[in-house]
């Protein structure tokens, strides 16, 4: 009789179907198409559009499988990469600006399958083509910029106090805070009350006092400097996925890795340099009170005396080149911007920007304003750059800010909440400009530390020669279980086989991209998960060498296993794990599966066999085992 | 079918002095490879640039190497990437000035152009399928962060084997763990074979890998232990070893069937993983066979260390 409970035939029958359906999408490869959308100002997807597409395809002799209007975009399908690259072009051609076009692989997988989750492996780059790009966010920046606002608040706030202040300085070391210098004990005290109760983030802590200066050292808490830091980061990332939905390109990744760096990957892209500039640009502007116009004595004096106004910074005119004064004080920023869309200013003919600023922003704004009508105010358009160093003989980046001034103009008359910037270059530079700012400011400065570009028939290639590797590396050890364990290697070779499957399932349905370190984990999981078997086959062979009946031979020969079984698994895993913690991707990708590859090799190898060993040999009276 | 008799009785204790002897040779000459030749860091640790170019017709290394030095390109480093069509050409990216602007950015870009052009002087059907920059700190983190990994494999797989098995038994995996490691880097660094990310990723699986090994045939120790009623170790290890054998050898040769046809078909893109990964197996079964039970019998094991853990695990006590 057999000594395999019902409930686990159930259950492995249940797990073989599951590995099924999940796995079936990727029989359904992926459709190479040109996904249409029509950009804010542009008439929407319609037919007109698809007839427009359809017979530019056709004028140019492209062949195209399909073209659809799918909603509010349009898509048309391509039988192979080179014909979807032209086609794009083509498409591009004939709708003009209005329209982002972009590289899409369209699923294919049945309406069925989707509707119950099933979906296919994500491909990495390394099987697809694409770009990489690896950032270094600097979240020291974000720190410097908060710690300068608080300095601003301060001075503000012992203003509307009527407490006298000899200086609030923020001190030059990154984190150290900000030195408030008072005149009295009295002032002292007061200031450190109104700061404490006013901003809840600092801490407020008495220095020392030297006749008639009373020094107040205030501080940001650890714990909002930290979240100074992640926030950086998390805002970092939603800007770039602004910026990069701004570029067309449809399916990107963009995610955090590690502590700092950002990666984002987009598949199918295959010229860099657009995706670069917008990613890697570190532009905000800001909106600073101007002392005196453009080029003029003061200016000029500073520029040459290097004697510069301790509240002033000098910095020069974008193309003109003249040197111009700007307060230290920012009214707002770059982060405080809502939208910015480009056009054509009506009164000069030059090339504008619209802005539209959030509540906060507003209100600095329409203060500043309604007190300074006809004083100048400039935008100061602040970029960073990483400079490269020898300190020591090892490699530093060091960042380098340059500051210009596009525009400095007088206050026409009090706004707040719209306004516009004039005075941008060209008309190219203006909706370059307002595509950044529209994107949203970056929270911290970037830096691409890593950077490739992957072809994309370097990619069918891999694609190829992985697969054949994984169907080769399956086929071999089947075949050789097959003949050394004969029935039981056979019994063994279902479960390699459904192990693949479940893998495969498994790993679609978590969502796991696939990269050639991830198919070389495959073929490996492969290779060792057959260990399992090979133990218990070695015991039942074992059992019977001891002169065990057949059916006892089974029952120890599992049970005997199991314990070591279970101790190898769990010591791999382990091993597995330790390679998932590692930050980078490829490497992590490999651990996954591995990791996932040795859970279900445990299932496959023991529970599966076992039931079939069972089905198989159960309710037969057996002379001899073929194993 | 059976290969591998199964009453084989070798005495691989009795050879220990031998085989520990060239174990430690092996180790100490590794550790001279690594230190002395170093190993082959790829651009993933070096930092710096590279690129894949395709040739229509087959190609001479030294033909791309000649033509990059013409071109300026004296330190690039060419190398093939299987077949005669394929080649990587690796440099750092201070080789080409102009591509390096004032603020120390690199632009790739513009180096893979002039690559790419120095290339078409000599030869037209020069194709750019892939290009790559790393920066010098995030390969040196790269190199941190795989160190941390391994101690961390390695501290776990002891913290375990220590709970389910015995103190010895963890000391000794763990030694011939950091064995298996040296000598599998070691002969990396005789070879002179690039060690990149996937190959980093492959020798912790080697870790992973021939621990199982050992784990099998530690498992069977303590088994023999519980049932012998006299048990002379020397005996015990011999037996154990010789008993798990034929798994030993067939579960290897598995493996590296799969890992032959990653290596033959997976493309260049994997052949270093698949090599290490060979080379991990070979090392790691032998060291199972020859070196981690004699240092099991140095350290003393005998059956009244193992018998405790059946009380804490009456799942192990049912069983025979």
């Amino acid at each position: 009789m057999s000594d395999f409970p019902r409930w686990k035939y159930a259950l492995v029958a249940l797990v073989m179907l599951f590995g099924i359906i999940y796995a079936l999408p990727n029989a359904f490869p992926p459709l190479l198409a040109v996904q249409v959308t029509a950009n804010r100002d542009a008439p929407p997807i319609d037919q007109s559009v698809q007839q427009k597409v359809t017979a530019a395809l056709a004028s140019k002799h492209i062949a195209v499988t399909d073209v659809v209007v799918d909603g509010d975009h349009l898509l048309a399908t391509f039988p192979n990469s080179d014909v979807q690259k032209s086609g794009s072009d083509v498409i591009k051609a004939a709708l003009g600006d209005g329209y982002t076009v972009a590289f899409k692989l369209q699923s294919n997988v049945p309406g069925w399958l989707q509707a119950i989750g099933a979906r296919s492996m994500p491909l990495g780059l390394d099987l697809q083509g694409g770009v990489h790009f690896l950032m270094q966010v600097d979240q020291g920046d974000a720190i410097d910029k908060q710690e300068n606002s608080y300095a601003d608040d301060i001075r503000t706030l012992l203003r509307q106090h009527n407490i006298h202040y000899e200086s609030v300085v923020r001190n030059t070391v990154r984190g150290q805070g900000i030195t408030v210098i008072l005149r009295s004990e009295d002032d002292r005290s007061k200031s450190a009350d109104a700061i404490a109760n006013e901003y809840t983030d600092l801490n407020v802590a008495t220095g020392p006092s030297t006749g008639d200066r009373f020094t107040l050292n205030v501080t940001i808490k650890p714990e909002k400097l930290r979240e100074l830091a992640r926030s950086a980061i998390t805002q970092n990332l939603g800007t770039l996925r602004n910026r990069i939905n701004a570029l067309g390109v449809s399916e990107p990744l963009i995610q955090q890795q590690g502590e700092s760096r950002i990666v984002v990957e987009l598949a199918g892209v295959q010229d860099p340099t657009e995706a670069k500039k917008l990613i890697g640009a570190v532009a905000t502007l800001q909106y600073r009170p101007g002392i005196g116009q453009a080029g003029d004595a003061q200016a000029q004096e500073a520029a040459r005396t290097g004697n510069i106004p301790p509240d002033a910074n000098l910095y020069y005119m974008r193309g003109s080149h003249l040197p111009v004064l700007v307060s230290k004080r920012i009214i707002v920023t770059g982060n405080q911007l809502v939208d910015a869309s480009s056009g054509i200013d009506q009164q000069s003919g030059t090339p504008k920007v619209d802005v539209t600023l959030n509540a906060a922003g507003a209100k600095k704004m329409g203060d500043f304003t309604n007190a300074n009508v006809g004083k100048p105010m400039a935008v100061v358009y602040v970029e960073q750059v990483y400079e490269t160093k020898i300190v020591d003989g090892k490699e530093v980046r060091v960042p380098k800010v340059t500051e210009t001034v596009i525009n400095d103009a007088s206050i026409a008359s009090p706004f707040s909440k719209q306004f516009q910037t004039t005075g941008l270059g060209s008309p190219k530079e203006a909706s370059d400009l307002a595509l950044l700012l529209k994107g949203g400011a970056l929270a911290a400065p970037m830096d691409v530390v890593e950077e490739s570009v992957i072809g994309a028939s370097l990619g069918q290639d891999n694609i190829d020669k992985g697969f054949k590797a994984v169907l080769l590396g399956l086929a071999l050890v089947l075949l050789a279980a097959a003949i050394y364990y004969k029935l039981f290697g056979l019994v063994a070779d279902i479960a390699l086989f459904f192990n693949l499957v479940i893998l495969v399932a498994v790993m679609s349905l978590i969502g796991v991209t696939l990269t050639m370190p991830g198919v070389a984990g495959i073929v490996l999981t492969l290779g060792m998960a057959i260990d399992a078997n090979v133990l218990i086959c070695e015991r039942v062979r074992e059992e019977l060498r001891n002169g065990s009946s057949p059916h006892a031979s089974i029952r120890a020969g599992y049970e005997k296993a199991w314990s070591t079984i279970l101790d190898a698994n769990v010591t791999h895993l382990i091993a597995a794990l330790a390679l998932t913690t590692m930050g980078t991707g490829a490497i992590k990708g490999f651990g996954v599966t591995l990791m996932i590859g040795i859970l279900t090799s445990l299932f496959t190898s023991v529970t599966l066999t076992h039931a079939f060993t069972a089905l198989i040999h159960g309710h037969r009276k057996l002379k001899t085992l073929s194993v | 079918m059976e290969i591998f008799n199964h009453d084989s009785n070798i005495n691989f204790l009795g050879m220990r002095k031998f085989s520990i002897a060239i174990a430690i040779f092996l180790m100490v000459a590794s550790i001279g490879l690594i230190v002395t030749r170093g190993l082959n860091y790829a651009l993933d640790f070096t930092g710096g640039v590279s690129m894949v170019i395709d040739y229509d017709q087959s190609v001479e290394i030294s033909d791309v190497r000649t033509a990059l030095e013409k071109g300026g390109f004296d330190h690039a480093m060419v190398q093939s990437l299987g077949g005669t069509r394929e080649v990587s050409i690796r440099m750092q990216p201070k080789d080409d000035k102009k591509a390096v602007d004032a603020s120390g950015k690199v632009n790739l870009d513009l180096i893979s152009a002039d690559v790419l052009k120095t290339l078409h002087v000599a030869r037209k059907d020069a194709k750019l399928k892939s290009r790559e920059l790393v920066t010098a700190e995030v390969g040196a983190e790269l190199k941190s962060d795989g160190t941390v990994a391994a101690v961390f494999v390695i501290l776990g797989i002891m913290a375990y084997l220590w709970i389910r098995f015995e103190r010895r038994f963890a000391i000794a995996a763990v030694a011939t763990e950091i064995h298996d490691v040296l000598v599998t880097l070691g002969i990396l660094a005789l070879a002179q074979r690039e060690f990149d990310m996937t190959v980093l990723a492959s020798v912790l699986a080697v870790i992973g890998y021939s621990i199982n090994d050992k784990v099998v045939v530690f498992d069977r120790i303590r088994e023999l232990f519980r049932l012998a009623r006299k048990a002379e170790p020397e005996e015990i290890l011999n037996r154990s070893i010789n008993n798990t054998l034929s798994r030993t050898i067939i579960t290897s040769l598995f493996t590296a069937i799969t890992m032959g046809a990653l290596y033959f078909f997976g493309g260049p893109a994997v052949h270093g993983f698949a090599v290490t990964m060979l080379i991990g197996i070979v090392v790691g079964t032998l060291s199972s066979i020859f070196v981690a039970s004699p240092i099991l019998l140095w350290l003393g094991v005998s059956k009244k260390d193992l018998m405790p853990v059946t009380k804490e695990n009456p799942e192990l006590a049912r069983r025979p």
